[in-house]
């Protein structure tokens, strides 16, 4: 018989009390993937954020607008590669429960600051040329229903136009995709040359400038250059690494990360407990057996070993199925809260994260187990009983 | 009969220190589903009171129609006489409403923070709003009130500190509460001042009115509606408010159930896995009860009762805990645009319901053990092991 299957067969010797346990470490670890997930959908911006890329917003307030004007400074700017602008526009497409980012942009600039954004040539042709024209990402229009050539309607909520009205048409030119993303990009594009002139206030302003580093290790000596340039303008900026801004903006919502540790503690606290009782329990019940054992040749570090293994596979093998269980439900999950969560998904450093964890627990658990069944004297056992 | 059971539960419970390590099981894992369970859950009560606490019935708010919010709202100077003189209006104040990015205490991060002009009435509108220390503002001068949330979530914001904004650097001359209301969360300053030196001289974000009686929310704002020169809409402020509350709370009540529902199903494993041990250590001498003449109604309920007394004290711990760790806690998340300070609030129905779920998780980890101890054949079992 080979060891794990030995190590099986005692495992499973009560059937029941073994299966509970392993549903319990299935869960555990079910909600370890959950959570980590959910942790990881506040902070993902920082994980994919562009090493080169820098946002420069206004210092005091985000809702200021950056002057235009500044664009052409902060492009001279030693070590500046490129540069270009966006806005946040609000607005609401149908309900306010149909939540996506809506920026004005310069077409071409935008995604050349983007590369990993893929939009056909002739679709950003388009979109360029149509002042009214924007494009969105695949799965928007899967999700919409849209198709080339809709109007798209916008109710706004900041930017009502010249003429009062609230009600933006937008013509749908393209659409694009990221190449290799772990999330899916999310925004809305249009003109905004087309939404500068159209709208009743604030023209001539951005909402910020994305600035692409032809050295990322220079970024902090630019950062500081640009806002230089501004400190003692009416019109001071702010530079951040695109991760240090989307790492501000996760703060703002606070510590999630903090709080799913705290959840998963209580989690991990309970199944310690319970499955170190589980295999304190087994190994009680089993001295006689595993002293026959000790009398049939197999040393103390094998049975030790064999404990020990018990112990790690029960863990390992709840681990597994936990997460398992998590990656089948995660697709469900995602389409469930898109709303809300946007950026769900189960990661590989999660999964990778808590098969780590699970081969931990299970040697917390079997240590103190194995190291009595390595003491044990074959005489002792065997008379106990 | 309750003679029996009462002498097999007392005998039961006895023999609880012996078994003292699987017992901790249901408690530890009962109290951590509870504490879970209350800790954000009370989250999502402190969020909704501090948004609650903050609306009036005789209170409405005036915002640009479409605009959802103080933030993207803006009402014209000139249309802040009409709203004022209209019949229903009892008091009115016409109220700046902006952002500022100062770091929060917690992450060192920048956060949005809320600047609110207003005029001298709003305070004749809000009386909940006490100046606790120093002073207020006055007229003209670039000084701030702050409220005390304010103070405990942002770094700089004391009494005596200056803060700077674009243009100019002010002074926080005074403290106020505001009955654990969102106000709370803000900056207050004279409005002119605020119009000035935000560069918001043309238009308010908001009016803030007093009604003649919480009747006349509906006529005031069908005549405001029909206005041909004002595009905007009034809404009462408890409207406004739980509207503003709804989502979010929503989202952690369904978190924290959803999560607790999850831990549950393991904690169950864990009861049963106990209690059915508990049993199985027990089989000679429950037995040996039957044997004697006990009936099997007593045994199910002693072991019942067991789990039940073991689930009991794991709630009330789990409820305890998330009491003495988290209850009035301030801590500060984003709410729109804007950090909303709001207090954990474990209230003794939430305590309640914490406990009920123990209950439950009790009953059902207690049932399935208590019947097949009932059901043990007599011979076979005191033949046993």
């Amino acid at each position: 018989m080979s060891h794990l299957a030995l190590m099986w067969s005692s495992l499973f010797r009560r059937k029941a009390r073994t299966t509970l346990t392993l549903l319990s470490v299935v869960i555990a670890f079910l909600l370890f993937g959950l959570l980590r997930s959910v942790a990881d959908a506040f902070t993902v911006g920082i994980d994919i954020a562009g090493v080169d890329r820098l946002i420069v917003q206004p210092k005091y307030s985000i809702i200021d607008p950056v002057p235009m004007a500044h664009i052409n400074q902060i492009a001279r700017v030693d070590g500046v590669a490129a540069v270009t602008h966006a806005d946040w526009f609000g607005g609401i497409y149908q309900d306010r429960s149909n939540f996506f980012p809506k920026y004005p942009v310069d077409p071409r600039g935008y995604f050349a600051l983007y590369p990993e954004y893929t939009i056909d040539a002739a679709q950003l042709d388009a979109f360029a040329s149509t002042r009214t024209g924007a494009v969105a990402p695949a799965q928007m229009l899967e999700e919409f229903g849209w198709k080339i050539g809709d109007r798209i309607p916008i109710e706004a909520d900041i930017w009502p136009k010249k003429d009062g009205s609230r009600l933006w048409e937008f013509e749908l030119v393209g659409s694009y995709d990221a190449i290799g993303a772990e999330v899916p990009p999310s925004e809305f594009l249009f003109q905004y040359d087309y939404f500068d002139e159209a709208r009743q206030f604030g023209n001539g302003g951005v909402g910020w400038f994305i600035v692409r580093v032809a050295d990322p290790a220079k970024s902090a000596e630019i950062a500081r250059a640009i806002d230089a340039l501004f400190e003692n303008s009416p019109n001071a900026t702010r530079t951040a690494t695109e991760a240090e801004f989307a790492m501000q903006f996760a703060n703002q919502v606070g510590d999630i990360g903090l709080m799913m540790t705290g959840i998963l503690g209580a989690v991990f606290f309970t199944i310690l407990l319970l499955t170190a009782n589980t295999m304190a329990q087994a190994l009680r019940e089993r001295i006689p057996e595993l002293a026959v054992m000790k009398t049939l040749g197999f040393t103390d570090a094998q049975v030790a070993a064999l404990v020990l293994g018990e112990a790690v596979l029960l863990c390992v093998l709840g681990g597994v199925i936990g997460l398992g269980i998590a990656a089948f439900l995660e697709g469900g999950i995602a389409t469930a809260i898109k709303g809300i969560l946007p950026t769900f998904a189960l990661s590989t450093t999660t999964i990778a994260t808590g098969t780590g964890l699970a081969v931990v627990l299970g040697i917390a658990v079997g240590l103190l187990p194995a190291l009595r069944a390595r003491r044990l004297s074959i005489v002792d056992a065997l008379r106990g009983h | 009969m309750w003679h029996q059971v009462w002498e097999i539960t007392l005998m039961n419970l006895r023999n609880v220190p012996s078994r003292l390590g699987a017992s901790s099981v249901i408690v530890v894992g009962i109290a951590g589903v509870v504490g879970v369970l209350v800790a954000l859950l009370s989250m999502a009560i402190g969020f909704r009171a501090a948004l609650e606490n903050t609306g009036a019935e005789d209170r409405a708010i005036v915002l640009r129609g479409g605009s959802g919010g103080e933030l993207s709202s803006g009402v014209a100077n000139e249309h802040i006489a009409i709203v004022a003189s209209m019949e229903g209006v009892a008091l009115s104040s016409a109220e700046l409403y902006t952002i500022a990015d100062i770091p929060k205490r917690s992450s060192g991060t920048p956060a949005n923070l809320v600047i609110r002009g207003v005029e001298p009435s709003a305070f004749e509108i809000r009386p909940e709003v006490r100046i606790v220390a120093g002073r207020n503002f006055d007229t003209g001068k670039s000084e701030l009130i702050a409220g005390v949330g304010a103070v405990a979530e942002f770094e700089g914001i004391d009494l005596g500190a200056q803060v700077a904004f674009r243009d100019s650097t002010w002074t926080i001359v005074g403290i106020f509460d505001a009955d654990g209301g969102v106000n709370e969360s803000e900056l207050w300053t004279d409005l002119p001042t605020a119009q000035t030196a935000f560069r918001r001289t043309g238009a308010v974000s908001s009016m803030r009115v007093r009604l003649t009686s919480p009747d006349a929310a509906t006529s005031l704002a069908q005549r405001i509606d029909a206005d041909p020169r004002l595009d905007l809409e009034l809404t009462a402020e408890p409207a406004y408010y739980s509207a503003q509350a709804a989502q979010l709370t929503a989202l952690i009540t369904g978190f924290g159930y959803v999560v607790a529902t999850i831990m549950a199903i393991g904690a169950v494993f864990a009861a049963l896995n106990t209690m059915y041990s508990a049993v199985s250590s027990r089989t000679v001498e429950i037995a040996t009860l039957r044997a004697i003449g006990f009936s099997g109604a007593p045994v199910v309920v002693s072991v019942m009762f067991e789990a039940l007394a073991l689930a009991l004290v794991g709630g009330l711990a789990g409820a305890a805990l998330a009491y003495l760790a988290f209850n009035g806690n301030t801590i500060s998340t984003l709410s729109g645009f804007t950090q909303v300070a709001f207090d954990f609030t474990v209230t003794p129905a939430l305590v309640t319901t914490g406990v009920l779920w123990a209950v439950t998780l009790g009953v059902v980890g207690g049932l399935f053990p208590a019947v097949r101890a009932a059901r043990l054949p007599i011979t076979v079992a005191l033949r046993g092991e």
